[in-house]
């Protein structure tokens, strides 16, 4: 007796480039076949799923969110943020090391890791780059990778020195994972809280410069080639939620030349403009901030022509007393996890006609293979059951109120979305059903 | 491309009477506080203090002030409100309360308006939102000053045009007045909440100052905002010149030659007869006497400084009526 049956459903699976109707076994936890709609008729199953008119996806994968836990489980918790990824129809989430304390030793990651921490979907993590995430000093690559790292961040803060980012990159090439860059020249950020421009001016903000992210980009695109050709190595740069033309031109440049560079967006840098600062709406406060409309149009760009690797969502709670302050003393974020492939068919497929295969790639085929995630983001036979089941021409509001994460920090409170999750599969486990 | 407009949805409500920006003035609300103001102005001392009488009214400062807060104060006493001051120095404030507890503690206390500067922008919005009571901003860090602004035009209304014809304006009522703003623009209040609103009166506003006290994102604040880098030039062409002081404690790491900003744009005696004999020179305060501009100009003939303090005393009475439904606002609020 087999698992779990899932029939009349329309399969995308970039990885294998079908976009087909098909049925699906699962059993223990892999997918068992992949066959044409009849083929599977007669094999008898605990649960079987009528699929009819939904699209069957390999589940989605976020390389970018942050849980909270340990120490600020006021905000999140590994239950609660893993949760809100299951009802957003992710099954694979990496977290940020930028915990309290900071993820820094393979004793934490697996504490983090650690089935008692009650996560829903799988959850792996990216350790941080430097003890403390201080920018001085390399964290023990080779045991935080045997203890499960895939990949290696300061996030929150950029890798500063040059000289550091450089032994970063050498590890981690070393470690056969990326190094995820918080791409921010902290020196021409200080006390800043939105985009620079004439609506900061207005609103008497500072106002972080375009340059505060391409400068680093360039520098770490440098640091590639300098490593590449003195060591031999190929380092892995990964850069963070770019927001900036500049920053999206050098990443395309890089890439031309052959360096092994990906990146990531997040669904409200193709979303909105920093106009939704509006009066101080500090659930428009970000960082990197809310750029302006001729960056939002060239990030959706880049995610049209394959400039960006993936999407990612920064999901990042916070209470609502921290948000319910003057803008300047509010924190950076916002939650994501919920609302980010209801904008991405919204936005990407309706809107600009991006094909349901390049959205699934966006998020689930590429993170997993940025991240090195063995048998995830592709549904052939013998990969992990991680499976999302979505109405993709659904039309709902999201409400902040129904979200599964404890935090309600979102720009997205009643906003369109199109495409509803009904299932999502993590294993060959339901964790998530409407 | 898509337009966007997604966070529309977040569209906040502020109680009436509230003043967080100048751009939140119609001209004919700007004009009916001139009226309002023109009509206490002329009541007797007995009949001003029925205005607000058993109305209570809270100054919540958070930065320093002299002329700010002493004439709201002294505005809401002869309106015969009581009022209250809580500073950050001397309150739980110091203990790390929020702005929204520390605006719910006075609404609790009775207080029907909260008077509010804060160094950091925005911040009066917080307040309106989290207590729902009137607030008037009375300076957000490198934001607004609206009142500022208000009592800058009585001033100069007053100035170009005779008192008696201060109580009213429209769109036209500034048409051929230049005013010049000139120094530190980047972290003026005065100058946002200028810029916001003459225009809207006819004005042109010419803003002067290095480029690094005066970006070129400044034109962002609206039309019939220019920017003019050259002093003299400026001056020139001014029938009022205002003048702003270099506000070194919001300079975070920038760097200025004094001496070269002196040579290039002080406002002193012999620039003034040269240029702009006729000119009003207006500055907020607190000024530096010998840098911005010198002695013989601040106490010259020119100057309406000493005004501008008696008109803000003026304004922020209409303003306190306003904020609590009273005096000529009574009807407008029912």
């Amino acid at each position: 007796m087999s698992d779990l049956l899932i029939l009349n459903g329309h399969l995308v699976d970039p990885a294998n480039r079908i976009d087909a109707p098909r049925d699906l076994l699962v059993r223990d936890g892999r997918v068992a076949a992949v066959e044409k709609p009849g083929a599977l008729a007669g094999v008898e199953t605990v649960e079987t799923i009528d699929a009819s008119g939904l699209i069957v996806a390999p589940g989605l994968i976020d390389v970018h969110v942050h849980l909270r836990e340990p120490g600020q489980t006021y905000k999140e918790t590994i239950t609660t943020g893993t949760a809100a990824a299951a009802a957003g129809g992710y099954t694979s989430v990496v977290a940020m090391p930028n915990t309290v304390p900071v993820n820094d030793t393979a004793a934490k990651l697996e504490w983090m890791l650690d089935p008692a921490r009650g996560a829903t979907v799988k959850l792996f993590a990216m350790p941080a780059a430097t003890v403390g995430s201080m920018g001085i000093e390399l964290t023990d690559f080779g045991a935080l990778r045997a203890a499960g790292a895939v990949g290696f961040t300061d996030d929150g803060k950029p890798v500063l020195e040059d000289h550091v980012m450089r032994a970063a990159l050498v590890a981690a090439a070393r470690a056969d994972v990326p190094v995820s860059q918080h791409a921010e020249d902290t020196r021409l950020t200080g006390g800043c809280s939105m985009n620079a421009g004439p609506m900061a001016f207005r609103l008497g903000l500072r106002g972080m410069p375009i340059e505060a992210e391409a400068r680093i980009v360039e520098r770490d695109i440098k640091l590639l080639r300098e490593i590449e050709r003195a060591e031999g190595l190929r380092p892995h740069l990964h850069v963070q939620h770019v927001s900036t033309t500049r920053a999206i031109d050098a990443i395309r440049q890089a890439k031309h030349e052959g360096l092994h560079v990906t990146c990531e967006i997040a669904p409200h840098h193709f979303a909105l403009t920093e106009e939704a600062v509006g009066d101080y709406d500090t659930h428009a406060k970000m960082n990197p901030p809310l750029r302006a409309e001729s960056d939002r149009a060239r990030m959706v760009a880049a995610l049209l022509d394959g400039t960006a690797d993936c999407i990612a969502t920064d999901h990042a709670p916070h209470a609502a007393f921290e948000k319910r302050q003057e803008f300047e003393r509010a924190p950076n974020g916002i939650t994501g996890l919920e609302t980010a492939l209801g904008l991405a068919l919204r936005i990407l497929h309706r809107g600009q006609n991006l094909p349901l295969s390049r959205i699934i790639e966006l998020m689930s085929t590429a993170p997993a293979a940025i991240t090195s995630l063995e048998g995830r983001g592709a549904l052939g036979q013998g990969h992990f059951a991680d499976l999302v089941l979505f109405d993709a021409s659904a039309e709902w509001n999201f409400d902040a109120n129904t979200s599964r994460s404890k935090s309600r920090n979102t720009p997205f409170d009643g906003a369109e979305m199109l495409g509803q999750v009904r299932y999502t599969i993590c294993e060959g486990r339901i964790v998530h059903r409407v | 491309m898509q337009s966007v407009s997604e966070a529309a949805s977040h569209r906040f409500r502020y109680a009436s009477g509230s003043l967080l920006s100048a751009a939140h003035l119609s001209v004919t609300e700007v004009s009916t506080v001139l009226h309002e103001t023109a009509r206490i102005s002329a009541l007797a001392a007995a009949d001003r203090a029925s205005i607000l009488r058993g109305r209570t009214i809270a100054l919540l400062f958070y930065e320093s002030s002299t002329r700010t807060r002493t004439s709201f104060e002294l505005a809401a006493k002869s309106l015969g409100a009581t009022t209250t001051l809580v500073s950050d120095k001397s309150s739980s404030i110091e203990k790390g309360e929020s702005l929204k507890d520390t605006g719910l503690t006075l609404r609790a206390l009775g207080a029907e308006c909260i008077i509010l500067r804060h160094s950091a922008a925005g911040a009066p919005f917080v307040l309106a939102r989290e207590t729902g009571l009137p607030v008037l901003n009375a300076g957000d860090g490198m934001h607004e000053h609206p009142s500022q602004a208000l009592l800058d035009l009585r001033t100069i209304l007053t100035r170009l045009y005779g008192l008696d014809r201060a109580h009213s304006v429209n769109e036209h009522t500034l048409d051929g007045v230049t005013v010049s703003i000139t120094g530190d623009i980047l972290h003026s209040r005065v100058a946002r909440s200028n810029a916001m609103l003459l225009p809207r009166l006819g004005a042109r506003v010419l803003l002067c100052g290095p480029e690094r006290l005066l970006p070129e994102d400044a034109l962002g604040l609206g039309p019939g905002v220019e920017i003019e880098r050259d002093f003299d030039r400026a001056l020139a062409k001014s029938q009022v010149a205002m003048m702003l002081r270099i506000q070194k404690e919001r300079f975070a790491g920038l760097e200025l030659d004094l001496d070269d900003y002196i040579s290039r744009f002080q406002l002193n005696g012999e620039r003034l007869a040269a240029l702009a004999p006729k000119a009003l020179v207006m500055h907020p305060g607190p000024m530096i006497r010998g840098l911005e501009l010198t002695d013989e100009v601040a106490d010259g003939s020119q100057s309406a400084i000493e005004e501008q303090v008696a008109h803000g005393l003026a304004i922020r009475s209409a303003l306190l009526a306003r904020a609590l439904g009273a005096g000529a606002f009574e009807r407008v609020r029912a």
